[in-house]
C-alpha cells in the first residue's frame, strides 16, 4: 500500500540555513514469481518507500535517508543532515555550490502496453510451470527453473532551486534455466546468462509460444553441453554474442570510465581505473569500428530515464567514437571536480543511498557485418553465448569471462558444440583487436539488476545493448 | 525499535483467520556513513531503515510480502493488513507448495548488546587527524542494527547490537595499497590511532618498486583475509544441500566421488562468538556448532528446512539460501613469525579480489591479487608484485597442495552494506600452499 505524500509540502517543512535542499522520494515494489523443479518457490511482493533528504552546507553535502515521511520527520532529518554536512565541511574533498544540483522540471514514463495487473498471479504461475515442463526435456535435467520479477518504481525529486521531476518505471526481469548433470559433471544453460533478460516493459512481454520454444531449446542445449567436448585452449579468434558482449562492455568499458573511480573515490571497494583524466580525447581505446554510447533514450532498455538522481537531464552521448575515448561517465559532481564533460549518470539504488557515478545504458553501436560475415572471416575460433563467470581486476585491466555455450568455428563455419568456453585478456589490447561489428540484425538488448559499487554498497540496474562482435587473437580455454 | 516490532507483530497476528500462519522477519538499522577519499570527506550521512518481511502460509500455499517500517504504528499496521489481504487472496490462485515449512514455537530468545560507540556528531573529528599526511580512502559505518523474528504461535526472537567499522585503504603515490579494517563495539581512540599507525608502517613496504611476476605456479602464502575470501565462495554454489541436489555446487566431487581435501582443512559454523543471530529468517535456531568439513572430509552440508522436506534429509536450520553465517576454519601449526621463512620463495598474498567460479564442477576459482601482495625470495620479502590473475581449484589449494595452516585465527568482519549493514564475520587462519596458478 503506497502512502501518497506531497513532496513539495515536505520541502516547505524543512527549516535549515542550507545553501540547497533536495528531497528524493522513491517507492519501489518487487513482485517475484518462480517455479523450480515443478513447484512454486517464490510468490511475493515487497515494497520500499522513503525519502532521501539532502542538504548543502559550507560546500559539503550531507544526507539523511528516512522512511518517516511526515513533515516533522523530514524536518528532523534535514536538521541532522545539515549537522553532518556542517561538521564534515571542515574536511571536505571539494567545496560544492548549488550548480552541483541543476534545476530541471519534467516527467518520464517507461513504455508498456499491459500493466502488472493484466496478468494474474495464477496465470503467471501457470505460464512459468508450462515453461518448466518444456525445460525438463530429459531425466538428466536435474533442476530447472523459470522466473520473472516485475519492478514498479516511482521517483520524485524536488529541490530548493526549483527542480520538480516525476519518473515512473515498469520493468521486467525474466529467466529460464536448465541444469543437466551426470554425477559430478554438470552444465547449466539459461536465457541470456545471469538474469540477462531485463527490460523496461509490461506484461506484453509474455508471449507464451515464444517462451515455451525458448524453454525447450534451453533444456536441449543443457543436455547437448553435458556431452560436449571442452572448449579448446589457445590463441584464436572469437565471435561473441550480444548476451556476453553485455558483460564485456560493462566490466571493461563501463566501470573503467566512471569518473568517480578515476578520481579515486572507489579505491577501497570497487577499485580504481587504468583510465586517467588526461586520456580523454586521446586514448585509442579500441579499433576504429568501436563506437560506444551512453544512451538513456533507448526505448525499453533497462536503465532508460529522463533525469538522473541529481536532477540532471539525460541525453545520449558518445563515450568512445571510432575507437577514441571522448567522454567519461561522470555526473554533475564529477564533472565539476574533474573539469571533464560527462553525462547524467548520478544514480542511487534507492531512497536510503546517496547518488554516485553509475552506468545506465552503455551500448555498442551496430556496424555493418551480417552474422554470417562475422563467422565467415574466422578460420579457427570459437563462438560464445551467455555469460556464466566474470572477473576483472581493480584497475579494469585483466579480465576473464566464462560463457555457457560455445561452438567451434572452422574454416568460416560453425561446427560442433563445446562446453566451458572461457577467454581472458586486457581491456585496451582486447578492444583494439575488435575486427568485426555486427549489423542491427545481430543487435540484442540486455541488462542486469546486479551491478554493485559504492560505499555504502549499492546494487543498481544497468542496460547494455550490442551487436555480435568478432575479436582476433584472444586467449581461449576450457574447463578443468 | 523492539517495541514497534512487538506492537506491529501482535496486531498483525490478530488479523489471521483459522488455518492461517504468519512469520514476521525484521531487519533495521540506524547508521552513520562517512566516505573518505584522500583523507577528506567525500560523502556523509545517516540512514534510518527498517524492513518487515511477511511469510504467509495458508491453503497449502506460501506467499511472501514485505514493506518499509515507517515507525508510525498506524501507517505500518495499514501496510501490514493490506499485505495480509493481498496474500490471502493470492493463496487461492497460485499452485500448492508441497514443501512448505510451517512455523513452530521452539522457544524465544532476546539478546541486546549495548556499547560505548562513537557518537555520530563526533566521528569525523575523531577519525580525520590520524589520516593526515597519507592518501586514505574508505568508509566509516557506525550505529545500531536490529534483527527480529516472530510467528503467530508465540515464538519471538530479538537481536540488537551496536558496532562500528572503518574499512580503508592507504595508497602510495605509485598506487600501491594497504588494506585496514578497524571494527568493534566500544570506541577506543588510542587503539584506533595505533591501528592506523600500524597500517602506515606497512605502507612503507609498498614503496619498493613493484616486480612483475610471470604466469605459472608458485608456492604461496595467503593471509587470513585472503583465505576468508576463498571460504566465501563456499556460500555461493558451494556447501548448500540444495545446490548439490540441483547440480550447481563445486562440492559435487566431494559428495559423489568422495574426493577429500587436506586433513589439515576443517571448517564449521560457529555461532558461539555472537557475531550474528543464531536464528534464521524463518525463526529457527541453528546449532551453535556444526561441523561442515572435518580433516578434509565433507561431514555436513547446510540444510534449510525447505531442503529437508524436498530432499528428505535432516534440517540444520540453515538460512533459506544455505550460506554460511558464522564460519570458522580451524587453525594449524604454522606460527606467523615463521611464514616468510617457510615460504622461502614465492608469493605472499594479503588480499585477493573479485572471485568467481571459472569451473564450478572442478572447484576452480578465478580472481586477482590486490593490496599488499609481495614476492618473497630467500625467506625475505623482496617487493610488492604487480596485479596478477589466478585460476586454480580449491581441491588443490585446500587439498593436496596445502602445506600448513597458521596456528592462530583472525576475525574478518563482514563489512558489506548492500541494502543495509551486514552482521557476521569469518574466523580463519592463513594458509601455505606449495603450488598456486597465476594465469595472466
Amino acid at each position: 500500500m503506497k502512502l501518497d505524500i506531497v513532496l513539495k509540502d515536505l520541502l516547505n517543512a524543512v527549516d535549515v540555513p542550507a545553501q540547497w535542499v533536495g528531497l528524493r522520494e522513491v517507492y519501489e515494489a518487487h513482485t517475484p514469481r518462480m517455479i523450480r523443479d515443478g513447484v512454486p518457490v517464490a510468490n511475493g511482493r515487497s515494497t520500499t518507500h522513503g525519502v532521501m533528504v539532502e542538504v548543502l552546507a559550507n560546500g559539503q553535502f550531507g544526507y539523511y535517508g528516512t522512511p518517516d515521511m511526515t513533515p516533522q520527520g523530514v524536518a528532523r532529518a534535514a536538521q541532522k543532515a545539515y549537522k553532518q554536512a556542517q561538521i564534515a565541511s571542515q574536511h571536505s574533498i571539494y567545496a560544492f555550490d548549488e550548480t552541483a544540483r541543476p534545476s530541471f522540471q519534467g516527467d518520464y514514463q517507461s513504455p508498456y502496453t499491459k500493466d502488472r495487473g493484466s496478468l494474474s498471479a495464477g496465470n503467471l504461475n501457470k505460464l512459468l510451470l508450462d515453461a518448466y515442463n518444456h525445460l525438463k526435456v530429459s531425466d538428466k535435467i536435474v533442476s530447472a527453473s523459470s522466473l520473472c520479477q516485475v519492478i514498479e518504481t516511482s521517483f520524485r525529486f524536488v529541490s530548493s532551486n526549483g527542480s520538480d521531476i516525476n519518473q515512473e518505471f515498469l520493468m521486467l526481469e525474466f529467466d529460464l534455466s536448465a541444469t543437466a548433470a551426470d554425477g559430478p559433471s554438470q552444465q547449466t544453460r539459461t536465457f541470456g546468462g545471469m538474469r540477462g533478460t531485463c527490460r523496461q516493459m509490461g506484461m506484453e512481454y509474455f508471449d507464451k509460444y515464444e517462451i515455451l520454444a525458448n524453454a525447450n531449446r534451453i533444456g536441449e542445449q543443457a543436455l547437448e553441453l553435458l556431452d560436449a567436448d571442452d572448449c579448446p585452449t589457445g590463441e584464436m579468434d572469437v565471435v561473441i554474442a550480444p548476451d556476453q558482449m553485455m558483460l564485456q562492455i560493462h566490466e571493461s568499458i563501463g566501470h573503467a570510465l566512471e569518473v568517480d573511480r578515476i578520481l579515486g573515490d572507489e579505491r577501497n571497494y570497487a577499485g580504481w581505473s587504468f583510465v586517467k583524466l588526461e586520456d580523454f580525447g586521446k586514448l585509442q581505446y579500441g579499433s576504429k569500428i568501436m563506437n560506444i554510447t551512453f544512451d538513456p533514450t533507448m526505448e525499453s532498455e533497462f536503465a532508460s530515464y529522463a533525469y538522473d538522481d541529481g536532477g540532471l537531464k539525460a541525453t545520449k552521448e558518445y563515450l568512445i567514437k571510432e575507437g577514441i575515448l571522448v567522454r567519461g561517465l561522470g555526473g554533475q559532481e564529477s564533472q565539476i571536480r574533474s573539469g571533464l564533460d560527462g553525462v547524467a549518470n548520478f544514480r542511487s539504488s534507492g531512497w536510503n543511498r546517496a547518488p554516485i557515478d553509475r552506468m545506465a545504458n552503455i551500448n555498442l553501436e551496430p556496424g555493418d557485418s551480417t552474422f554470417d560475415e562475422l563467422i565467415g572471416q574466422v578460420k579457427n575460433g570459437v563462438y560464445m553465448e551467455s555469460n556464466k563467470s566474470w572477473s576483472i581486476d581493480d584497475y579494469r585491466n585483466k579480465f576473464q569471462f566464462g560463457c555457457e555455450y560455445g561452438k567451434l568455428i572452422e574454416n568460416g563455419e560453425l561446427t560442433k558444440t563445446v562446453k566451458n568456453p572461457n577467454y581472458r585478456g586486457i581491456s585496451t589490447p582486447f578492444w583494439n583487436n575488435l575486427k568485426g561489428v555486427g549489423n542491427r540484425d545481430t543487435f540484442g538488448i540486455y541488462g542486469t539488476p546486479n551491478c554493485g559499487k559504492g560505499e555504502p554498497n549499492q546494487v543498481i540496474r544497468v542496460g547494455h545493448a550490442s551487436p555480435a562482435c568478432l575479436f582476433e587473437n584472444i586467449q581461449v580455454f576450457g574447463g578443468v | 525499535m523492539e517495541k514497534n516490532f512487538n506492537n506491529l507483530s501482535d496486531s498483525l497476528f490478530s488479523e489471521l483467520n483459522d488455518g492461517e500462519n504468519l512469520i514476521l522477519s525484521f531487519s533495521g538499522e540506524n547508521s552513520q556513513f562517512v566516505r573518505f577519499n584522500n583523507a577528506s570527506v567525500r560523502q556523509t550521512g545517516i540512514v534510518d531503515d527498517g524492513d518487515l518481511g511477511l511469510k504467509f502460509i495458508s491453503n497449502g500455499r506460501t506467499c511472501r510480502g514485505g514493506f518499509t517500517v515507517s515507525g508510525d504504528l498506524n501507517v505500518d499496521l495499514d501496510r501490514g493488513k493490506a499485505e495480509i489481504v493481498r496474500m490471502r487472496a493470492e493463496a487461492q490462485e497460485i499452485p500448492k507448495d508441497p514443501f512448505l515449512v510451517l512455523p513452530e514455537n521452539a522457544g524465544s530468545s532476546h539478546e541486546i548488546k549495548t556499547a560505548s560507540g562513537l557518537p555520530f556528531e563526533d566521528a569525523v573529528d575523531a577519525l580525520v587527524p590520524a589520516m593526515s599526511g597519507v592518501d586514505f580512502v574508505g568508509i566509516w559505518a557506525n550505529g545500531r542494527m536490529f534483527r527480529g523474528n516472530a510467528n503467530n504461535l508465540g515464538q519471538k526472537h530479538w537481536f540488537e547490537t551496536e558496532s562500528f567499522c572503518l574499512d580503508y585503504s592507504l595508497v602510495t603515490p605509485e598506487h600501491q595499497m594497504v588494506k585496514g579494517s578497524f571494527a568493534g563495539s566500544d570506541w577506543d581512540q588510542d587503539e584506533y590511532e595505533t591501528y592506523v599507525k600500524r597500517s602506515r608502517k606497512k605502507l612503507a613496504l609498498m614503496e619498493r618498486k613493484p616486480v612483475k611476476v610471470d604466469t605459472g605456479e608458485y608456492r604461496t602464502w595467503f593471509e587470513s583475509a585472503a583465505v576468508a575470501d576463498f571460504l566465501g565462495m563456499f556460500s555461493w554454489n558451494g556447501i548448500s544441500e540444495a545446490s548439490l541436489r540441483q547440480g550447481c555446487s563445486g562440492f559435487g566431487r566431494m559428495r559423489h566421488d568422495d574426493v577429500r581435501l587436506s586433513p589439515k582443512f576443517s571448517i564449521l559454523e560457529d555461532f558461539s562468538p555472537g557475531f550474528c543471530p543464531q536464528f534464521n529468517s524463518n525463526g529457527e535456531v541453528s546449532p551453535e556448532l556444526l561441523t561442515l568439513i572435518e580433516k578434509g572430509a565433507l561431514k555436513n552440508t547446510l540444510v534449510s528446512s525447505r531442503s529437508s522436506k524436498e530432499y528428505g534429509v535432516e534440517s540444520n536450520f540453515a538460512e533459506a539460501g544455505e550460506y554460511m553465517r558464522s564460519p570458522k576454519m580451524q587453525p594449524g601449526s604454522l606460527n606467523h613469525d615463521d611464514v616468510v621463512g617457510q615460504l622461502d620463495k614465492g608469493l605472499y598474498l594479503s588480499n585477493i579480489h573479485y572471485l568467481n567460479w571459472s569451473d564450478n564442477a572442478g572447484g576452480r576459482i578465478t580472481g586477482l591479487t590486490r593490496y599488499a601482495c609481495f614476492w618473497v625470495e630467500g625467506g625475505e620479502i623482496v617487493a610488492p608484485i604487480e596485479t596478477m590473475r589466478f585460476d586454480d581449484s580449491f581441491y588443490r589449494f585446500f587439498g593436496d597442495h596445502l602445506v600448513d595452516v597458521e596456528d592462530t585465527v583472525s576475525v574478518i568482519p563482514e563489512v558489506e552494506t548492500y541494502g543495509g549493514r551486514s552482521l557476521g564475520a569469518t574466523t580463519c587462519p592463513g594458509i601455505l600452499v606449495d603450488s598456486f596458478a597465476l594465469t595472466l
